[in-house]
């Protein structure tokens, strides 16, 4: 629907339209006895307005690609190599005061467990009216119009009974509400990109549509940009114009939403398509055998070589970088490496 | 045919058991700063065992005087030197490492069961009249600071090491109530409790074979790391003069002799306050060591 | 909220009138007469009896308890055999002095420990933070008359900074008791010198006590502290645009205080018992030296006196860090940390 009015920006050289760009990321994280390395050279781009999903299985590194953008990974991440552009200027170079903007004004994110990502000790009120006035939006010390801002973000997320929010303590809330409360504080301020991280997972099923929809109106009614983190395509499908199929630390395929389902190319994608039950019967989904690789020790080539029905010998030595296969259309599998970019044919 | 088969499990059962030892010296070993601490605590249990054949001059433990060798500085012949009596330090302070041992071990069997049972029988119990009882009595002994109650009660009574060992346990024995009463009050809502219960299990059995197993791993911790704070409550007491008399040897009473000597003759009250910190020090690396490998024992 | 406060104060009230009953139960059950005791060896068979009659020790213990407690209702705490006083003069004289150095010692350690632990934590895993955690375990390990004496030597001996005995120096004259403590009394009297005097003679012990504590405390915020770090509500804030800065001192440190704060009440427990050991090697006159000669001479009013009075402190106190802990903690209110 609103594929139109925005232009796609799809090769990682593209720059002027873009908000994000992500570049050959590789990050490892330091735990007991070893060094996990989780990202191995993420590559991503979201443009201006548009609405991207990324969807992969548990633990493939998802939430560590979007914690990257806000520079806000655990201390015992290490980054290796690549980049993080924010509006072309690189996130882990910048100022103090320029990454103060970036997260004042520039992008928000939302996670998994509202109930985890909520200062437990701190009334609705005091963090929401904390973040709006650090976003340097608004002058400082006005706290009428702080308020005044506060309870139109608590009723804009649909919380009942906006203004007795501001007093209430997380504990008080239902899930649904506080990942309300959540969105409120993500989106009390304008920002240009707005990052959820499996916003409905740990939510009841009924409050997971309400909370989804809510999401996507407020994305949408602000032209914000969206990075969606989900493992479930379904969902994916409803929000986003454009999603990255991610499998243990690399992007394995990007394509618009609706080629990703008609034309799924890597083994990855196609075996993940293939676990949506059908509401046309056709038995139980066939699921991907195996699992994610240990990251102390990963496969030297492609990460998926393991579990993958078509592997080849080159797969297991080298890892394959993106190829474009066709319009907007970008895979990482030595598969299409012979085969002409233009007019592939293949049915997974 | 049945025989064969009970020494098969037996067997089995053993090897398990040892395989789990195994694991858990793995875990602990791990922690290189655990190994000190056990070293150092089986080191200074070692020593007070064999204190009359290791130390250079056993006799010099009781009434020994001899003025021509006193207050003499750490040298050879007496490495932490004598006190005014001429009595050799580093025989006085191993021996008074018996003392200090023989205290936490009669403190910890008197008090540990008593309290862990108290504990589990409130906290099964809870919303009862014998939980109000128990937890109100509980509640008298803390409302003092452990020393002061200690203080008090072998203040009022002979000065010996056993008086004060009671002393000890009166102060003791509540920390346990407290301990297990809490962690008994949640375990009691545990499906396998209920469904126990609901297999018509007997109270004590639930009690005793059900909740009790699975707070042994914190008893355990704390027992380990209140040896220290034992020995640490006895020489507070022995250094008021309230404890283990002269002429025998006792961590706090030396401490105490010795300070009168301060600053000239500063390692008569030294030593024996390093030789406080080193055994509470141990028994702490020790206990830290248990807890975490207990904690990961249960995690994993 | 309300209602769980005087829950709680009633049972505080029950607790210590068991608490008295317990004292007086140990205090007359223990062999020896006390009235011997009191007058020697020497003293006539007559003169004992007399004062037996004095203390009420020919009625029966039930008796001995009425009177006492009926005593204590009007403020009346029996003789003291040492000093030959009012119990209750002896507690007001020294009771002050005590506050003084356990008020002090507790503010250090609040302070102190919680300064290191937020430092610590912010630079974990630095050589400070190493720094900081070897000497949290020596200050655990080494009992407050060790650090007493160690100040001693090193502050009163090697480095004569500090006086290292009694409240104040000589020259320097006792200010008109007002509240008892010599530092506010003399400020209240317009007289800075001594009070100056007066809180250098606090420094050191008030230090040797606190060291345990702070450790303790330090240890224990560094480590929920860090703990915290890793909570997704701190990277949501600082994903908000909340400045690091702020999210330290504010947003991690609060959560981050209860347990430590939770583990305050029994640190504080551990000064008045400590208070005993460190006012003795100081020769400070506050009630925990009273308290020990009482004990060494088996003073029975003075002793039950000075139980009684720490027994109120530490459940007052107790009621403290349970409304800070509540404070701190919306979750729990006021009732819950026990359980």
């Amino acid at each position: 629907m609103a594929d139109a009015s925005v232009a796609k920006p799809m090769s990682s050289a593209v720059g002027a339209e873009s908000i994000v760009q992500i570049k050959d990321l590789h990050v490892g994280f330091k735990v007991f006895g070893g060094l996990l390395k989780v990202l191995n050279g993420v590559n991503m781009v979201v443009g201006r307005g548009e609405k991207i999903g990324i969807v992969g299985e548990t633990g493939c590194g998802k939430t560590t690609t979007v914690k990257s953008i806000l520079r806000i990974l655990p201390g015992e991440a290490r980054i290796f190599h690549g980049e993080v552009l924010f509006q072309d200027k690189n996130v882990y170079k910048m100022h103090p005061h320029e990454l103060q903007k970036l997260r004042g004004q520039g992008a928000s994110m939302i996670f998994q467990d509202p109930t985890a990502a909520l200062n437990p000790v701190f009334t609705l009120g005091e963090q929401i009216s904390e973040i709006i006035s650090h976003s340097g939006t608004q002058p400082e010390g006005k706290k009428e119009a702080i308020k005044i801002l506060a309870v139109k973000a608590f009723r804009e997320a649909t919380l009942p009974d906006a203004e007795r929010m501001m007093e209430t303590y997380p504990f008080q809330l239902s899930g649904g509400m506080r990942q309300r409360a959540c969105i409120a504080m993500a989106l009390a301020t304008p920002r240009d990109l707005m990052i959820a991280d499996e916003p409905t997972t740990n939510l009841d099923v009924t409050i997971q549509d309400q909370v989804l929809r809510l999401l996507k109106n407020l994305v949408d009614q602000r032209g914000m940009s969206l990075i969606l983190i989900t493992h479930s395509l379904g969902v994916a499908r409803e929000t986003t114009d454009r999603i990255y199929i991610m499998y243990a630390g690399n992007m394995v395929e990007v394509a618009r939403t609706a080629e990703i389902f008609e034309r799924p190319l890597h083994p990855y994608t196609t075996g993940l398509l293939s676990c949506i039950p059908k509401l046309t019967g056709g038995g139980v989904a066939e699921g991907i055998p195996g699992r994610i690789p240990d990251y102390m020790n990963p496969p030297a080539g492609c990460r998926f070589e393991p579990r993958c029905p078509k592997a080849m010998e080159r797969c297991k030595k080298e890892k394959p970088e993106f190829v474009e296969v066709g319009k907007d259309h970008q895979v990482a599998c030595f598969l299409y490496y012979q085969v002409p970019q233009n007019g592939v044919q293949h049915h997974g | 045919m049945t025989g064969t088969k009970g020494e098969e499990l037996r067997k089995r059962a053993k090897e398990k058991r040892s395989e789990r030892f195994r694991r858990a010296w793995y875990k602990f070993s791990r922690n290189r700063i655990s190994v000190v601490g056990l070293v150092m605590v089986l080191a200074i249990v070692l020593l007070a065992i064999f204190a009359p054949y290791v130390t250079p001059y056993p006799k010099h433990a009781g009434a020994f005087v001899d003025f021509m060798t006193g207050s003499v500085g750490p040298s050879l012949k007496h490495w932490l030197g004598t006190d005014v009596f001429g009595r050799d330090i580093l025989t006085r302070v191993i021996f008074a490492f018996r003392g200090a041992l023989i205290m936490s071990t009669g403190v910890l069997v008197l008090v540990v069961p008593l309290g862990v049972v108290l504990g589990l029988i409130a906290g099964y119990l809870k919303g009862t009249w014998i939980e109000t009882v128990i937890m109100r009595i509980t509640d008298v002994f803390l409302a003092l600071p452990p020393l002061i109650l200690a203080l008090a009660v072998s203040a009022l009574m002979r000065p010996t090491l056993f008086n004060s060992m009671m002393a000890v346990c009166v102060s003791w024995w509540p920390w346990y109530t407290r301990l297990i009463y809490g962690m008994a009050s949640s375990l009691r809502n545990e499906f396998y409790v209920k469904a126990s219960e609901l297999t018509g299990a007997s109270k004590p059995h639930v009690i005793f074979r059900e909740i009790l197993p699975n707070c042994i791993a914190p008893i355990f911790t704390k027992m380990t790391l209140d040896v220290g704070w034992v020995i640490l409550t006895g020489a507070s007491l022995s250094f008021v003069g309230l404890g283990e008399q002269p002429p025998k040897a006792a961590l706090g009473t030396m401490i105490s002799d010795g300070a009168k000597y301060l600053p000239a003759q500063w390692w008569i009250a030294v030593f024996p306050a390093i030789a406080i910190m080193v055994v509470v020090l141990a028994f702490n690396l020790l206990g830290d060591g248990i807890k975490d490998m207990l904690a990961t024992e249960e995690g994993s | 909220m309300g209602s769980d406060l005087l829950k709680r104060i009633g049972l505080s009230i029950f607790v210590l009138f068991s608490l008295s009953i317990l004292i007086f139960l140990i205090a007359r059950v223990v062999p020896g007469d006390p009235a011997r005791l009191a007058l020697g060896p020497r003293a006539p068979e007559w003169a004992v009896e007399n004062l037996r009659k004095e203390m009420h020790l020919d009625k029966p213990f039930y008796a001995q308890y009425g009177l006492w407690l009926a005593g204590i209702g009007h403020g009346d705490l029996g003789k003291s055999l040492v000093t030959r006083r009012p119990v209750s003069a002896d507690i007001r004289e020294f009771l002050p002095a005590t506050f003084e150095i356990v008020g002090l010692s507790a503010l250090i350690m609040a302070l102190g420990g919680i300064f290191l632990g937020v430092l610590s934590a912010k630079y974990s895993n630095s050589w400070f933070d190493g720094v900081t955690r070897i000497i949290s375990y020596l200050g655990i390990v080494t009992p407050a008359f060790v650090w007493a004496i160690i100040f001693m030597l090193i502050f009163g001996y090697v480095f004569p900074i500090f006086p290292i005995t009694g409240r104040l120096s000589p020259g320097f004259e006792a200010p008109t008791t007002i509240t008892g403590m010599f530092t506010l009394d003399s400020l209240l009297a317009g007289d800075p010198r001594t009070a100056w005097d007066a809180f250098l003679h606090l420094v050191l012990p008030a230090i040797a006590l606190a060291m345990g504590g702070l450790a303790q405390a330090a240890r224990i915020t560094r480590s929920s502290m860090t703990d915290n770090m890793s909570k997704d509500y701190i990277a949501a804030e600082t994903a908000y645009g909340i400045p690091p800065r702020r999210i330290l001192m504010k947003y991690l440190l609060k959560p981050s205080l209860i347990p430590t704060v939770s583990v305050m009440a029994l640190d504080i427990a551990a000064l008045f018992g400590n208070a005993f050991l460190v006012e003795l090697i100081f020769n400070y006159p506050g009630l925990s030296r009273y308290g020990i000669e009482a004990m060494l001479n088996k003073d029975l009013n003075a002793i039950s006196a000075v139980i009684m009075v720490l027994g109120l402190a530490f459940v007052t106190m107790n009621i403290a860090i349970d409304i800070l802990v509540g404070y701190l903690d919306p979750r729990i209110g006021l009732a819950g940390r026990r359980n």
